[in-house]
């Protein structure tokens, strides 16, 4: 089955694409495992991310993921639904409140996205991203600009 | 107020070079759950036009926040870093990071004010091969919670 929307590189084309639509959301799961694994990855080690006790000390409710983890992972959704990640020209965050990370379960994190604004002329989509966790909204203002073909 | 208002304005002369290197990208790139093989497999990348693999869009983070911390660091500029959160990050990218880059940075304090008793500064880094072709503009804006 050929997808139409898709051109021969496997980048989405901005001719299938309309303001308004919704990119697949994805529900990222995170626990304290994986922010050791992104506190080596990006060299982050600030030990409010892995620390219990450590975090507690400085008045957090428990161990919290790194901002850059949620924005980094977060991205996924704009690139899958792109086709390629070096597609990705802007992307921009406010972190708004932190995902919290308790040690036996873990935190999951929901994202979403929709087609702000379309430029025709340079074929770049304005994807606007929603992420929560436990209800909250974790990232504010987050814009990423993609370069469709 | 938690940092010195006399740092906006400063530029940070431009730091040692950063090797990216595709072993580096592989471990972001899993820590952060990107799977697009262009971050893995160089006949991808090569296929979809970019010399090497090439880095998720939040990579450059790593590289900046080296960066940033000449400023953290500094005693003059009078940051506690215990009380550094981090507020907004924002990402242009002139090209993608690629294995093999060889990047510096350059930091600048764009902007120093005072919010509710806490200091928010904005830096923003550029990011350049050693030749100087742009790669990639990081702008970070980090909140220094003042005291209780």
């Amino acid at each position: 089955m050929t997808d139409q929307t898709r051109a021969t590189s496997g980048v989405r084309a901005f001719a299938g694409v309309a303001v308004g639509d919704e990119l697949p959301p994805r529900t990222i799961h995170v626990d304290r495992a994986r922010l050791v694994q992104y506190a080596g990855a990006s060299l982050d080690r600030n030990r409010i991310h892995w620390d219990e006790r450590f975090a507690k000390s400085v008045g957090l409710p428990d161990v919290i993921a790194h901002g850059m983890f949620t924005m980094g992972s977060a991205v996924t959704v704009v690139s899958d639904w792109v086709g390629d990640a070096g597609r990705v020209l802007e992307y921009g965050v406010r972190f708004t409140r932190p995902v919290v990370v308790p040690y036996e379960e873990g935190a999951d994190i929901e994202v979403g996205g929709v087609v702000k604004a379309l430029d025709k002329d340079k074929r770049r989509a304005t994807i606007e991203l929603s992420a929560t966790s436990s209800g909250d909204k974790v990232l504010g203002k987050a814009i990423a600009v993609v370069q469709l073909d | 107020m938690p940092v010195n208002a006399d740092f906006e304005g400063r530029s940070y002369p431009s730091t040692k070079p950063y090797g990216v290197s595709a072993a580096k990208i592989r471990e972001f790139a899993e820590a952060v759950g990107s799977s697009d093989p262009v971050h893995v497999d160089r006949d991808v990348a090569r296929a979809r036009g970019y010399a090497d693999v090439i880095a998720p869009p939040t990579f450059a983070v790593l590289i900046a926040q080296q960066c940033d911390r000449q400023l953290i660091l500094d005693p003059e500029a009078g940051i506690d870093y215990s009380r550094v959160v981090h507020g907004e990050q924002k990402f242009v990218h002139h090209r993608p990071l690629t294995a093999g880059d060889s990047i510096v940075g350059t930091l600048h304090v764009d902007g120093v004010r005072e919010a509710g008793g806490h200091a928010m500064v904005t830096t923003r880094t550029e990011l350049a091969t050693e030749s100087g072709e742009p790669v990639c503009t990081a702008t970070s804006t980090i909140v220094i919670r003042g005291g209780e």
